[in-house]
């Protein structure tokens, strides 16, 4: 009896404290900015934690080194390598002790940094150092706030194109790359060579999701196809045309290779980040991919023959030539930053800053985000490199819509899309229509 | 305090006094509290505090960042009736514990069994076969993704060279890519085997001899006297089993990260694949509380897997009553 009574107790001193402290804190206005000679330039430290890590890190550290000496009386001190899912960054929040500034790849959870605060509005602070948005292409905006808050700002980007080797290409009498989506698909047939027993020897261009990175999110920003309604407050997967159109494209090149050939093809790709991806070992002729490959390119295969160019268009939409999927390095400061003033410092550098940009590009082989960076003439870039600059200069170009579900819409999509890849859908709209309820009802669930 | 007595008509009556056993009692149950206090408070706020705050969380909604917002059973309503994943995930996770389990149950069982008999080198054997519990569950998976790729890994080159033509597709195709997950703990199984040979080696010799004697062939002994012996022994891994296949999350993490690609874009990786296949209880759990900011629903799941394991274990323990045997006669 007497342990049943101290059982009870101690659930109901758990429940209460649980109930106790969890909260969120209210920031008020942010400090203001002084940076000219008249203001008082006390030494201070501050903290940013980045995903960076290993010999990558130790490249891109020299942007902080051009910080400190533009800033001499701030002192940065980073931490690298805090992994791709900001899980120690939000654990610090919670806690109370996060860090100063704050730079992440986890765009996908944007939505919920600026609807909760959690990564702070930097609109006063712009406001503050009349910062000139015009530098930035219209896409930033679009994958750095969120229900009017910008709580982000770009720190270098990926741009995403198409990869194709000249030598196959020509091989079969092609001189210039697809620019829509029949001709992709037209040359991808004409190029693949098949083995004697009907598997795939090499392919003309593989449309597989989880082959690389050919995702459903890349064919939406090709075919312009939306996850949500015009605010945001419900899923476009049934509604909006283009998933249709999408889907179908993507299974009429499946058909011909037969799915059961793709995934054995697929499960032989070769490691995506090291010498035996498929693209440097002539094992497919094109492919989706980021300006990260440039560089991998040189380093693994410097013999390879190869040109870049932006994604095809669907047909029709020849216009719309030169877009692509952007979207990359952000960088913020988090609720509770002890010092919010020098951090917006640090931030405003990181993301306008042209020659930070430019040697932060010429080092590390991203794009710039930047109209001023994107054309200086310090860039030390390759003629294949420049196509991902074009494609991010491009006002066409965008992520996806932002949303406060994190990951959960581009999941279910992917669920979908394994699913109909696989010959399991029987009813394309069908099947839309029932990711699209799911996608709404994590929205309803999860928002807020 | 000396003892008093009162005298009464019919006998005298000696009071004992209490207080100071008492305050050597209290003494005492101090000093063991003392001593016990680090791992009380421990306990405290690392099982009972967590446990009751998920139990609070799971009826809010909960996004890490922003207070908990009570919302009542809504998070458990949208479990049974709006998540096709969540019935995809425990379907993934209930397959692996009726068909893993009970496979690794009989090949640690077969494996203590052949290593019993003291044959040349039989230490070295049982060393062997359980060395690959002492991997890393993360390196182990990523052996077995190579190990079982389709183009390249041994074992479809070892069956292409058998004459197999299209052998399986292990992880990169969804019939095939828990039997996968299957194989991997079968290679893992030193653990319980080990237990099984200690609990062989414990069956009493002269029961073999009587059943020898009555007549009774290999397979009649190994029914009736090493089953019965060694019930306990089963009992025991299948009750751990259950719980360990509840929490099943590593193996299954790594395998479907390798199937997904590694892709830049970390929403394109997706959780479970191929087809949802590899998508397990836990690691759903874990997808919807840090990736999507549902923690409160994360809770409530962490809740309903902790109920269900719970009746699980309550009818495998009511169950044990018909078959599992103590030498003591305990039951």
């Amino acid at each position: 009896m007497a342990m049943k009574r101290w059982l009870v107790l101690l659930a109901v001193l758990g429940v209460i404290a649980a109930a106790c402290t969890a909260g969120t804190e209210d920031q008020g206005t942010p400090a203001p900015i002084e940076t000219g000679p008249d203001a008082s330039h006390e030494p201070v430290t501050i903290s940013m934690w980045v995903p960076f890590g290993g010999a990558e890190y130790k490249k891109m550290s020299v942007v902080f080194d051009m910080f400190e000496q533009e800033y001499p009386w701030i002192t940065v001190e980073v931490r690298p390598g805090i992994g791709e899912n900001d899980e120690k960054v939000l654990a610090a929040i919670r806690a109370g002790n996060p860090p100063d500034a704050v730079m992440s790849w986890s765009l996908d959870s944007v939505g919920k940094f600026c609807a909760t605060d959690a990564w702070q509005d930097l609109t006063p602070y712009m406001q503050q150092s009349e910062l000139d948005t015009s530098i930035f292409p219209d896409s930033v905006t679009r994958y750095t706030s969120y229900g009017g808050s910008q709580c982000a700002l770009p720190f270098l980007t990926d741009a995403m194109g198409l990869y194709y080797n000249k030598d196959l290409l020509a091989k079969h009498g092609y001189t210039e790359p697809p620019k829509t989506m029949s001709e992709l698909t037209e040359m991808a047939k004409e190029l693949t060579e098949f083995n004697p027993d009907g598997s795939i020897k090499v392919a003309g261009f593989i449309p597989w999701f989880g082959y690389y990175e050919f995702t459903p999110l890349e064919l939406s920003i090709i075919f312009g196809a939306d996850y949500y309604n015009a605010d945001g407050t419900a899923s476009a997967v049934a509604s909006d045309a283009d998933w249709q159109a999408l889907f179908q494209w993507q299974k009429d090149l499946v058909d011909f290779y037969g799915a059961d050939n793709l995934k054995e093809f697929v499960a032989g790709q070769g490691d995506e980040w090291s010498e035996p991806n498929d693209f440097h070992r002539g094992r497919v002729a094109m492919m989706f991919d980021g300006e990260w490959r440039v560089a991998m390119i040189e380093d693994y295969a410097p013999d390879l023959n190869y040109g870049t160019a932006p994604y095809p268009t669907p047909d029709g939409q020849e216009d719309q030539y030169g877009i692509g999927r952007v979207g990359g390095t952000i960088v913020g400061i988090p609720r509770g930053s002890a010092h919010p003033a020098e951090a917006w410092l640090l931030v405003q550098y990181l993301a306008t800053n042209t020659d930070a940009l430019v040697e932060m590009t010429n080092i590390i082989r991203n794009v710039p985000t930047t109209f001023p960076a994107l054309e200086s003439p310090a860039l030390d870039i390759t003629p294949q490199f420049q196509t991902f600059l074009d494609v991010f200069a491009d006002q066409g170009s965008h992520y996806k819509q932002t949303s406060e579900i994190g990951t959960a819409d581009q999941d279910l999509v992917s669920n979908f899309g394994e699913d109909w890849q696989a010959g399991d859908v029987s009813d394309l709209q069908a099947g839309l229509q029932s990711t699209a309820e799911q996608i709404d009802n994590e929205l309803a669930a999860g928002g807020g | 305090m000396p003892a008093a007595s009162v005298a009464t008509g019919a006998a005298e009556r000696v009071i004992v006094p209490r207080r100071p056993a008492r305050r050597r009692t209290l003494r005492r149950y101090g000093v063991v509290a003392l001593f016990l206090a680090p791992w009380i408070i421990g306990f405290l706020a690392f099982i009972v505090y967590p446990m009751f705050a998920s139990l609070y969380y799971s009826f809010t909604n909960y996004d890490l960042l922003s207070a908990p917002r009570f919302v009542g059973l809504e998070n458990y309503t949208f479990m049974f009736t709006k998540d096709p994943q969540f019935w995809q995930a425990m379907r993934n996770t209930l397959w692996i514990i009726a068909v893993g389990l009970p496979l690794e149950i009989a090949f640690a069982m077969l494996t203590a069994m052949l290593l019993m008999r003291p044959r040349r080198g039989h230490r070295v054997y049982r060393t062997v076969y359980f060395l690959p519990t002492l991997a890393p569950a993360v390196a182990a998976a990523l052996a077995f993704v190579f190990i079982l790729n389709p183009s390249f890994g041994p074992v479809n080159q070892i069956l292409k060279g058998l004459g197999v033509d299209h052998p399986p597709l292990w992880f990169f195709d969804p019939s095939t890519s828990k039997w996968g997950l299957v194989f991997l703990g079968l290679w893992g199984v030193g653990q319980t085997m080990i237990i099984f040979l200690a609990g062989l080696l414990d069956v009493p010799a002269h029961l073999y001899e009587a059943a020898e004697i009555e007549g009774a062939n290999r397979r009649q002994r190994f029914r009736y006297v090493t089953l019965p012996m060694m019930s306990p022994v089963i009992f025991f891994s299948l009750v751990i089993g259950v719980i360990y296949g509840f929490q099943y999350f590593t193996q299954a993490y790594v395998a479907s990260f390798a199937v997904a690609g590694s892709a830049q874009s970390s929403a394109a990786v997706n959780v479970g694949s191929p087809q949802g296949s590899l998508l397990f209880y836990s690691l759903y759990l874990y997808v919807k509380g840090f990736a999507n900011f549902r923690m409160g629903y994360a809770s409530a799941m962490a809740w309903v897997l902790f109920l269900i394991t719970m009746a699980c274990t309550a009818i495998l323990i009511k169950t044990s009553r018909r078959w599992v045997h103590y030498q003591g006669g305990f039951r």
